[in-house]
């Protein structure tokens, strides 16, 4: 009796230690980006960017941190009490969540279970309902719009980016994170790691599911839910104080955690990129794969302009979906034409084959016209 | 433990299925519907069925419960409105309790010891959906596939006009 009690109490502290680990990690990862963010966009515009709190500004978070814990929590008169309030701890803790199947390292994943990548994206289809809570909890038509426009785009590039995701999981025969950063363990010529990033249906799919994961994070070239110009704020528009930074902090966890998988599935997880350094911990590396691709994150922000809601629309039925199937076909070819230099070269040929006739087909028809309006003139 | 834990998320369950059908607002009891359909996937996780019970989360939250909120949105014009509790409508859920009831109580299968079931995986899922049930899998594919073409064809009828 005494060996299971003692057993349970193992595993609950255990679970405490990951939770811990990972609430840590990532809220410093959180607090150290959002300054970074701010110095890199400043450098690319020309300016210094925050530089008056701490050395480099670098405590500016804290600053921001003890800013929005005492600015004043506004609730509206109207607004569905329950559900306004509800909304922003939903969305934090399903963004949370979802960073708990990734492996960080060797043997270094918090939550292990036999289908994490199902776990992954079960977890982060609650966020859509998240923002329609906080859309239609707030009862303020800006936050209704844009809480419509997160959801219509979100539903539309989860398909790509679930169905980007199936070539991995049919090449590695599981849906276990730990398995899928496994199979990319190996070397060839001990220089070339066997990342998945490195074929041709993995390159093509890491590109498609790093511009779903853009769209799905509501980052900036597909931010139109927040679309300042258009709706204020979007469903974030009636947030104020702690619970604007609690939407805040999950759009960061949601990057995150969709570039942490981008990471386990196309770019070898934690393994090293050649065999001589294996030296360096597991743990490294990923953050740095992990920290390369939250660059480019903010270098596509400082880079790019807001996209229309058609454009995004299009984008997603016209031309992802087919590349994400194509995808897969070209993971079975590779497959089935050996997985070696021949499967290469056919498997490029799909895609290649395939992105042609896509880009012709969608060229024809009117180029760069004006914007049609069915309801209005 | 697990006994413990099964009263609680049973509990919590039927709370929130009495909440659904009971709340005043329609757009809180579409919400305490979906808080309803995570119970249930916990009591499959409770039981070992992870696949089972990520499916339920995945389906029933991120698309069943996002659907209800959606047709909710586009068709009706009073949602602040507080609407009376219909009591006929309970008469069919006690109907069916009454005979679920019945005939659970009339048989004799349930004294009977379950057999030793090896876990079912991801894996074990895989292979049945590939073998013995292709057949089946492909039926689902060609009628989903069916419906995506309907539904671009009513859009595409729409826009002619």
């Amino acid at each position: 009796m005494t060996g299971h009690a003692s057993g349970w109490l193992l595993q609950a502290f255990s679970s405490l230690i990951n939770i811990g680990a990972l609430l840590g990690v990532f809220l410093t990862l959180f607090a150290l980006i959002s300054v970074l963010e701010r110095k890199i966009l400043g450098r690319m515009q020309n300016r210094y960017g925050p530089n008056r709190v701490g050395p480099f500004g670098l405590f500016q978070p804290v600053a921001d941190g003890i800013k929005m814990l005492i600015k004043e929590d506004i609730v509206p008169a109207r607004a569905d009490k329950a559900v306004h309030f509800l909304a922003p701890i939903i969305i934090a803790a399903v963004a949370i969540l979802s960073l708990g199947v990734i492996p960080y390292g060797r043997n270094m994943t918090p939550f292990v279970i036999d289908g994490g990548i199902l776990f992954f994206f079960a977890v982060g289809s609650a966020t859509e309902l998240a923002v329609f809570m906080a859309g239609w909890g707030s009862n303020n038509k800006f936050s209704m719009l844009g809480a419509m426009r997160a959801i219509a785009q979100m539903i539309s590039y989860e398909l790509p980016l679930i169905i980007t995701v199936l070539p991995v999981v049919m090449i590695v025969g599981s849906l276990n994170p730990d398995k899928i950063v496994a199979a990319q363990g190996a070397y060839s010529f001990s220089v070339l790691p066997h990342w998945f990033v490195l074929t041709p249906w993995g390159a093509a799919a890491f590109i498609l599911f790093f511009v779903s994961g853009l769209v799905e994070s509501n980052r900036t070239p597909f931010d139109v839910p927040e679309g300042e110009s258009e709706i204020v704020a979007g469903h974030m528009t009636e947030y104020s104080g702690f619970k604007y930074a609690t939407f805040f902090l999950a759009e960061y966890m949601g990057m995150f955690a969709v570039s942490g998988l981008a990471v386990t599935l196309f770019l070898g997880g934690w393994h090293a990129p050649m065999s001589i350094l294996e030296f360096i911990p597991s743990y490294v590396w990923f953050f740095l794969k992990l920290s390369i691709l939250l660059f480019v994150y903010i270098w596509l922000r400082g880079t790019l302009p807001r996209t229309r809601v058609d454009q995004i629309m299009n984008f997603a039925w016209k031309f992802m979906l087919p590349m994400a199937f194509t995808c897969v076909i070209a993971a079975a070819v590779w497959h089935y034409t050996g997985r070696a230099l021949q499967g290469w070269l056919w498997s490029f040929a799909v895609i290649a084959a395939v992105y042609v006739t896509l880009s012709m087909l969608l060229e024809t028809k009117k180029k760069f016209a004006p914007r049609t309006y069915r309801f209005a003139e | 433990m697990s006994n413990a834990a099964f009263v609680i998320i049973s509990i919590l369950t039927l709370a929130a299925a009495l909440a659904a059908a009971t709340l005043p607002k329609l757009m809180h009891a579409a919400l305490s519907f979906a808080v309803m359909f995570l119970g249930i996937s916990a009591l499959f996780f409770l039981l070992g069925a992870e696949f089972v019970g990520l499916v339920q989360i995945f389906i029933y939250i991120g698309a069943v419960a996002v659907l209800i909120v959606f047709t909710i949105l586009l068709t009706r014009h009073d949602l602040g409105k507080v609407r009376g509790f219909n009591w006929g409508g309970g008469v069919v859920p006690v109907a069916v309790f009454g005979g679920l009831m019945w005939a659970i109580l009339k048989t004799k299968s349930v004294s009977i010891p379950p057999p030793h079931i090896q876990p079912v995986t991801v894996q074990r899922i895989g292979e049945l959906l590939m073998t013995s049930y292709v057949w089946p899998l492909m039926c689902v594919g060609v009628l989903l596939t069916t419906a995506l073409i309907g539904a671009l064809i009513l859009v595409l009828e729409e826009k002619r006009e």
